[in-house]
């Protein structure tokens, strides 16, 4: 089943996704600003709100340079990984019903696929870099990517059996009686980790740790194609919030307001739950946020899967 | 449909040549992610979405990005090129070349009458899991026996290089941070005046 109109919906998708991550540079400024007691952008239009659009005419203006000494198909190819694999992530995001670009009776993992398939922009970037900060940050996401990766997609395998089925409207739809955050707790916490690892922010930014690596992966990058890495990164954000409200918090699903309001609702408040945590915590060792991943979230994975199946097979 | 199979195809088989091709290590690897994505691709025109998927995620998305971890810290670009154009003299390809066509003439031959077309209906997920853990049980048992076997060796092979007295890097256990000294900074004096 796919909407009545492709190609306006593809389109509206994407726009809605690019305006979402622009505004949200703003949005993430002004949040850290009033938890820090600050005022934060407030020059640029009213509350500042103009400020993503002089921010973007600065940084399409600016000198586009490829260093010398890079390998340069990679280095350009690089940055628009990011974008597509997020983009290509969005297609299967039911925003209301019958609000979906397309929906894949292997939605949720295609949305997994997708998400694996982002690590090739930061791990090539730092590698076509040819310089040894921008290495490390590649080989640090590599590493911490491919960790993540295995629990996030183990935490949501409860919810799948107990939605029974790999289609996000069909998992939203499962939720009338109870959100899945109630009976899935342990894994809502622990994909919540996992995308925050997954999006590099600030608790797992240790592939562009500045006061370390320069700026690890992207050291070389300048102008638009750094922009694609920023812009990037808020739609991850994006995309993490509305997948974590799609999953374990109903969707859609919500009295009195219209479905496209409960979503971004949802969506926003955990959008800011994640600005908080970005003001809130410092970044961890590398070898302690590894053995993290392995020693504790992995387990965990696997005893939450492993009660869920025992659960269902008990009740059912 | 079928257009889209054909067109995947043809991109799988390209990029497989371009990979073998390749002199530059990480360029060869990202010919063949390519062509495991048009795999992929053709896995979910032939209705297979979960195989399609799965595809992706294992292979494209975990495997070959452990790949490309290994080849970025060997970092082997100028004297490892090099050596790849010594292989790919036409001295070395020729003969697997001829063989390779010789079966892929007889393949052709083979399956040229059995044309059934593209299945139509598709494969769910769990028509997938009932005939894994259905009648394909054995198989499954197996492949976990035989990656658990591989799970051990690789631990033992891994074991045995941190087993020189090092201390411990977790400082988040009261007994690392006893044999550290207490403090992270001396920690790495510590260890530094320990290991040559």
């Amino acid at each position: 089943m796919t909407s009545p109109h492709p190609i306006l919906s593809i389109l509206g998708v994407a726009i809605v996704a690019l305006s979402i991550a622009a505004f949200l540079i703003w949005v993430e400024r002004r949040l850290l600003a009033l938890w820090q007691d600050r005022y934060g952008p407030n020059r640029v239009g009213p509350f500042g709100l103009l400020q993503v659009a002089a921010d973007s005419i600065k940084i399409f203006m600016k000198e586009d340079w490829i260093p010398p000494f890079v390998d340069r198909p990679v280095f350009i190819l690089a940055p628009a990984i990011v974008f597509v694999t997020v983009l290509m992530s969005f297609a299967v995001l039911p925003v209301a019903p019958g609000i979906i670009v397309s929906d894949l009776s292997v939605g949720l993992l295609f949305f997994l696929a997708m998400s694996s398939l982002g690590v090739y922009s930061v791990v090539l970037a730092g590698w076509s870099s040819n310089n040894k900060y921008a290495l490390l940050g590649g080989l640090r996401a590599a590493a911490q990517m491919l960790s993540y990766e295995v629990f996030m997609g183990l935490s949501l395998m409860g919810v799948v059996l107990l939605a029974g089925t790999f289609s996000l409207p069909a998992i939203v739809e499962a939720q009338r009686t109870i959100w899945f955050v109630i009976p899935q707790f342990p894994g809502f916490v622990l994909f919540l980790i996992a995308g925050l690892a997954e999006t590099r922010r600030i608790p797992f930014d240790l592939p562009e740790a500045e006061s370390e690596l320069v700026a690890g992966y992207h050291s070389e990058y300048s102008g638009m194609k750094f922009g694609m890495f920023f812009v990037g990164e808020y739609m991850g954000v994006s995309l993490i919030s509305a997948m974590i409200s799609v999953l374990f918090f109903g969707g859609w699903l919500g009295p009195v307001l219209p479905g496209v309001v409960w979503f971004f609702l949802k969506m926003f408040s955990f959008i800011a739950f994640f600005v908080l945590v970005r003001a809130a915590l410092p970044r961890p060792r590398f070898d302690q946020l590894m053995s993290w991943g392995w020693k504790v979230m992995l387990p965990l994975a696997l005893i939450n899967l492993l009660a869920t199946g025992a659960a269902v097979l008990a009740w059912r | 449909m079928e257009l889209a199979f054909y067109i995947a195809g043809a991109v799988a088989v390209l990029s497989t040549v371009l990979m073998l091709t390749r002199l530059h290590l990480v360029h060869a690897l990202l010919y063949l992610i390519v062509s495991l994505l048009g795999v992929a691709v053709v896995f979910y025109v032939l209705g297979a979405a979960f195989v399609a998927a799965l595809e992706i995620i294992i292979y494209a998305g975990a495997i070959m990005v452990l790949f490309i971890f290994v080849v970025m810290m060997l970092n082997l670009s100028g004297p490892a090129a090099e050596m790849e154009k010594r292989w790919l003299t036409p001295g070395i390809w020729t003969g697997p070349v001829v063989l390779a066509s010789i079966l892929i003439i007889e393949v052709l031959y083979l399956v040229r009458g059995s044309s059934t077309g593209i299945a139509g209906g598709g494969v769910e997920p769990k028509q997938v899991g009932i005939a894994l853990f259905g009648p394909y049980i054995i198989g499954v048992e197996l492949a976990s026996m035989l990656l658990l076997a591989g799970l051990v060796g690789a631990y033992h092979l891994g074991h045995r290089k941190v087993e020189k007295p090092e201390i411990q890097h977790d400082a988040d256990t009261h007994e690392g941070r006893a044999v550290a000294g207490g403090d992270l900074v001396l920690a790495g004096a510590d260890r530094s005046a320990r290991t040559p």
